[in-house]
Parts: C-alpha cells; sequence; structure tokens
C-alpha cells in the first residue's frame, strides 16, 4: 500500500493546450479514490501520468514519498486495468495472469501459486487455459483485474474499466470491484465519466472538467455541497434544475418569465444574495417535493407537462409557466395526467444558488481548501 | 415473389462458375504446358503442342515421355543441385533477416516515440518512390567499394531493409497492435525488446508468414542481382543457372521447363506451408477485430 500525492501537476500538448492544469491531490494509503468528469476533462492524462505513461510538463508526483517524474511505469510498483482490458490476445489467461511475475524473474512455483490464489479469488479457475478470445467481456475485465492483482502492486489505477461493459454486467462488477476493494485495502485511483458509478465506489471523488479540479470531496460531500454549478449538474441524476433569474427585492424572477419565486430573508442572508444580482436558482429533481408537507420551503403552482413512470418513483416535467420548467423526482403511486395542476415545495435546504455562468461559483457556501 | 431472386441467384452462380472456369484454365494450361514440356524429348517438344499422341492409354504415346532434361538439369555439365541449394540459402536468409530487420523497423515506427521519428518516416516513405532499378549502378559501385562482390552478403545485405517492408509492418502494427497492450505491457514490466518479441511479433504472425513468403519469392526470382554480383558459378542460383542453360543461338526448351519445374516446386511447398499466413495476411485490413 502506498499514498500517492501530485502536487502542481500540469500536462500540456502545445503552449496553448494544456489538458490537465495544475492538479493538487493527495491520496491516502488504501484509499479509492475515483476521477470523474466528461470526455475531455483531463482525467485519464491524470492518471496516465501517475502510470508513468505520459510524461509530465511541469510538477511532481509522488508514490510512497518518493518522486517518480522520472521513473519508468515498470519501476513505479503499480498496475493499470484498462479500459479494453489490453489482454495479450496470443496467451491463455494463466499466462496473461502471470506475465509480469514471469518478467520479474519469479520463481515458477510461486507464479503458479499466485497465478492460481488470483484466480480462486475472481473465480478464473475453469477459465485459465482458455485465450482471450474465447471469453466473453465480464470475464475479459477479470482477467484484467487478474493480472493486476497477481502482481501485488501498492498501487493499482484503473481507466475506465466498466464502460465496455453491457448495464446489467457493470453494475455487477461494480460491486465485486468495492468487495475487492475492501477485502485487499490497496491504494486506488479510478477513472470514469459515470458520476453514477464514481458516486458508489470512491471513497472520495475528484470532480475535473476542462483539464481543471474542480471539487475534491466524499460523494456525499460533493452531492450535498457542490462548489459551482458544473459540479452541482454533473453529479447526481437526473441533472440538477437550473433557473437563471434575477433578485428583484426579496423575490427571485426567471428570465422570460412571469413567474415570480419568493424568497425567505434567511435564504438572502444565507446566500449573500442581492437585489439586482443575475444569478442561477438550482435545486435537485429530487429535493421536490409536494406541497402541503411541514418542511420549510416555497410553495408553487404547476401544470404537469410529462410523466414518465418508473414503478416506484415517477419523474415530472413540470411547468412553472410556458417558458419554465422544472424536474421532479417523486415517490408516487399514483401518477398525474398531463395538463393536471400540482402544487409543490421548493425546500429551503435544498436550494442552491450559483453565478450565472458554466462554472458560476456557489453562491454562500465557505470556499472548502482540499487536497 | 421468392421465385424470382432465387432464378437471378442461380444466374449469378452460373456466371460466377463460369468465369471461375475461364480464370482456372488461363492458371492451368500454362502450369500443364511446363509440366508436360518438361518430360518431352526435342522432337517431342516441337511436334506436339501438349503430351505427343499415339496408341497409349487415353491415346497418348507414354512412351515417348522421357525424364532426361532432368537428368541433364543434375548432371556435373549444368549442376542445378548446386544452384538449388544456393538459391534455398540466399532466399532464406533474406526472408529471415528482411522480415525480422522490417517487424523489428515497423513496430518502431508505430509503437514507440523516439527523437527522429518524423525523419525516419519520411526517409521510407522517400525510398518507397525510388524505382529499383535505379539502385543497380549506385549498389554495384558500393558493393565493390566495400569489397562484397561476389559474395552472398553483398546480395542479402543491401536486401535486409526493404523500405515496403518496414511500411508494412508500421501499418500492421497500427492496425493489429494496440497501444494499450503495449502500455499494459510497459506496466508488466517488460522492456521493449521484451514487449517486441512476447507481445508484437506474435500479434504480427500473419504478416510475418505473408511477408516471408513475399521476400522468399522476390529473392528466389530475382535474376538481376545475382547476375550482377555474383561472378563465381558455384555460387549462383537457380535464376541465373537455369537462363545459362540458353545460349544466343540455340534455345533448349525442354531443358528450360525442366528448370523451371525444378525452380517452382521448392516455393510451391513453402506457400501451401504458409498460405494460411499468407491469406490472413493480405486480409487483415479486410476484417475488424
Amino acid at each position: 500500500m502506498a499514498n500517492v500525492k501530485l502536487s502542481g501537476v500540469w500536462k500540456y500538448y502545445s503552449e496553448e493546450a494544456a489538458a490537465v492544469q495544475d492538479v493538487k491531490l493527495s491520496i491516502d494509503s488504501g484509499e479509492f479514490i475515483v476521477l470523474v468528469g466528461p470526455s475531455g476533462c483531463g482525467k485519464s492524462t491524470t492518471l496516465r501520468m501517475i502510470a508513468g505513461l505520459e510524461s509530465i510538463s511541469k510538477g511532481e508526483i509522488e508514490i510512497n514519498g518518493k518522486v517518480v517524474n522520472n521513473v519508468q511505469p515498470k519501476d513505479r510498483d503499480i498496475a493499470m486495468v484498462f479500459q479494453n482490458y489490453a489482454l495479450y490476445p496470443h496467451m491463455t489467461v494463466e499466462k496473461n495472469i502471470g506475465f509480469a511475475l514471469k518478467i520479474s524473474g519469479m520463481d515458477k512455483n510461486e507464479i503458479k501459486r499466485r497465478v492460481l490464489n488470483t484466480s480462486s479469488i475472481l473465480g478464473l479457475d475453469d477459465l485459465l487455459r482458455r485465450k482471450p478470445g474465447a471469453l466473453s467481456g465480464g470475464q475479459r475485465q477479470r482477467v484484467a483485474l487478474g493480472r493486476a492483482i497477481a502482481r501485488d502492486p501498492a498501487v493499482y489505477l484503473f481507466d475506465e474499466p466498466l464502460s465496455n461493459l453491457d448495464a446489467k454486467l457493470r453494475v455487477t462488477m461494480r460491486s465485486e470491484l468495492k468487495a475487492l476493494h475492501r477485502r485487499l485495502g490497496t491504494t486506488t485511483v479510478y477513472v470514469t465519466h459515470d458520476q453514477e458509478e464514481a458516486m458508489t465506489l470512491g471513497s472520495r471523488l475528484v470532480v475535473m472538467a476542462g483539464g481543471k479540479v474542480q471539487q475534491i470531496g466524499t460523494p456525499l460531500d460533493v452531492y450535498n455541497n457542490p462548489v459551482n454549478r458544473f459540479v452541482a449538474s454533473f453529479v447526481g441524476s437526473p441533472t440538477m434544475n437550473f433557473i437563471e433569474g434575477t433578485i428583484e427585492g426579496e423575490t427571485f424572477s426567471p428570465e422570460n418569465s412571469a413567474v415570480k419565486i419568493p424568497l425567505t430573508a434567511q435564504i438572502i442572508d444565507a446566500n449573500a444574495l442581492q437585489s439586482g444580482q443575475k444569478l442561477c436558482l438550482g435545486i435537485r429533481p429530487q429535493s421536490v417535493t409536494l406541497a402541503g408537507d411541514a418542511t420549510p420551503g416555497i410553495e408553487l403552482d404547476t401544470t404537469v407537462e410529462l410523466t414518465e413512470p418508473m414503478g416506484d418513483r415517477v419523474d415530472l416535467r413540470l411547468g412553472l409557466d410556458e417558458s419554465t420548467q422544472i424536474l421532479a423526482r417523486m415517490p408516487m403511486n399514483e401518477v398525474p395526467a398531463n395538463g393536471a395542476s400540482l402544487r409543490v415545495k421548493l425546500p429551503h435546504e435544498g436550494m442552491m444558488f450559483f453565478e450565472a455562468t458554466e462554472f458560476g461559483k456557489r453562491l454562500g457556501r465557505e470556499p472548502v481548501a482540499s487536497t | 415473389m421468392n421465385s424470382r431472386p432465387r432464378h437471378q441467384s442461380k444466374l449469378g452462380s452460373f456466371a460466377l462458375y463460369t468465369v471461375l472456369l475461364i480464370v482456372s484454365v488461363v492458371v492451368v494450361v500454362p502450369m500443364f504446358y511446363l509440366v508436360v514440356s518438361a518430360f518431352k524429348t526435342e522432337q517431342g517438344f516441337l511436334e506436339h503442342t501438349f503430351l505427343p499422341t499415339g496408341d497409349g492409354f487415353l491415346g497418348i504415346a507414354w512412351g515417348e515421355l522421357t525424364t532426361k532434361q532432368f537428368h541433364r538439369l543434375f548432371s556435373p555439365e549444368i549442376g542445378i543441385g548446386r544452384a538449388l541449394v544456393n538459391s534455398i540459402f540466399l532466399s532464406s536468409t533474406t526472408a529471415l533477416l528482411a522480415t525480422f530487420v522490417c517487424a523489428l523497423a515497423g513496430y518502431a515506427s508505430a509503437a514507440l516515440d523516439f527523437k527522429g521519428k518524423k525523419s525516419f518516416e519520411w526517409l521510407i516513405l522517400a525510398a518507397l518512390i525510388i524505382p529499383p532499378p535505379l539502385l543497380i549502378a549506385p549498389s554495384y559501385q558500393w558493393l565493390h567499394s566495400l569489397n562484397l562482390l561476389d559474395s552472398y552478403a553483398g546480395l542479402i545485405l543491401p536486401a535486409i531493409a526493404p523500405a515496403f517492408g518496414v511500411f508494412l509492418f508500421r501499418q500492421a502494427t497500427l492496425q493489429s497492435v494496440p497501444k494499450s497492450i503495449v502500455e499494459a505491457a510497459r506496466i508488466d514490466g517488460a522492456g521493449e525488446f521484451g514487449i517486441f518479441f512476447a507481445i508484437a511479433l506474435p500479434m504480427l504472425r500473419p504478416m510475418v508468414g505473408a511477408f516471408l513468403i513475399i521476400t522468399f519469392l522476390a529473392t528466389w526470382n530475382n535474376f538481376i542481382g545475382p547476375q550482377i554480383v555474383l561472378q563465381s558459378t558455384e555460387k549462383q542460383p537457380l535464376s541465373v543457372v537455369i537462363y545459362q542453360t540458353q545460349t544466343a543461338y540455340y534455345s533448349d526448351y525442354g531443358l528450360l521447363m525442366a528448370g523451371t519445374l525444378v525452380s517452382i516446386l521448392p516455393v510451391a511447398a513453402l506457400f501451401l506451408f504458409l498460405q494460411r499466413d499468407f491469406i490472413a495476411g493480405l486480409s487483415s485490413g479486410a476484417v475488424k477485430g
């Protein structure tokens, strides 16, 4: 096990294009950290720099206190699982798993023992003599995992390992990975673009966009206290509702709309809102409730525009007026008809305010220094 | 509704088989001509286009067929046995070395980052453009100054790194050896040569087979090279020795046919041995995955 530290790490391919900008990250020994973000956000490049597959343009990466900027991948004591498995197609499963051990000059009997041990952990015992071409996607992924586990490295690196699997298998493998990490306790850096995968697997998330770290925190912290509009929109499914508008006294007026959303003095103070300020109101679909319960909030009359029942819950697209809609996810047995009126509540607790830009800062939130 | 497509497909099959039949005839007839001509006397060669007619089985005069030409070929006067050994040595050595060097250079060009990579690729492309006959005179001069004339090294060395081969293996590597597999091997601790031998080369096997055949065949059929470089009779390969059985005033076609047949057989055997790889190598771009 090892800790990993990234200090002001940059990667640029040309002077104008920085793929990774000033990443500062401290990963504790045994931690399962997930780099998450949309395509092109720099998460895979960051992982590849930790692996030594990409050079570091600026900054330092330390593994177990040792700067590894100029250390070859094979000497970093890491193992990596690739998105497309990267199995050696001409070797059997057994040889794939034992390849790194053979290269290291390990005794044949010890290699056999480790391969058998790994295969029993991953349920690959019956497949050892098969070649990758004769395996299913899930089995291949297990072999790729096995190749990493057999080496018993200080750090595991995963580059979107589940994204080639079908949805059902992805969920199964996700739980297996989590159980495996609990069992082995090895420091793990995991890259994914799937926020659900990130939330369920990571002990901490690193949300990235545009080559920069946007927020680092536990899954719940990132979900409940996003630092900016991007993080708020990226983490959580369905995506948070955003309504752009202006503060007018103690009301919030959505753009191009006659609707007025009354705010309380408490909300205005807590979020340091000022009259005339243009901003963006965010509320998660799960926070919207039916009017009538005791939680403090703002009640609004809406029209049901679209319903998506999912058995135990229903997603409702609600119109505040013709130009402003919000999505609400509610537990509901009876699905309202399209066009029906529905009085809903936006609880004070669930309301967040952001500067009205794509990466607009969250208002009224103390900046949290985290690495 | 259904009868029309079936009718059409029958017509299509008929057309296809007719074309295949014509192509087969075009390919088989010269081969047949070559084989029967090798077993005819000089007079028989001039009198009959194919087999000599007579009273024997199937109306053929089997008694007129002879192995005389083969006896002459293997006699000390011509000594085709020695030439056969020379050809096998030259072709297999060149094919093995060229395949190894081209695979190594092509792999490096596709999978490694090194200083001067762009210049290297441009050099390969430029070398592809130069017509080989242009290189005969300068190569001769160079071989002379290196004291390599009349030696096998003078024939083998210039042939072990053909630009075409380097380019072929570069493309094959790009297509069949994913970058992530090379990276996985790097993380697993393999050195660059280790990755080439243990990972890349087995994945390039179809191209290795195809290129072995292509180079073997090209060296086997090479006439101008040995004719220019090799002066000693005992060093000459089949192509030159067979040519030398003919004189300016008289062509012994029976002998020529027998010599040609002897020269075809080893190549045919090699092709049969490697044909699966050869076809897989040539069609590797056609099927993905």
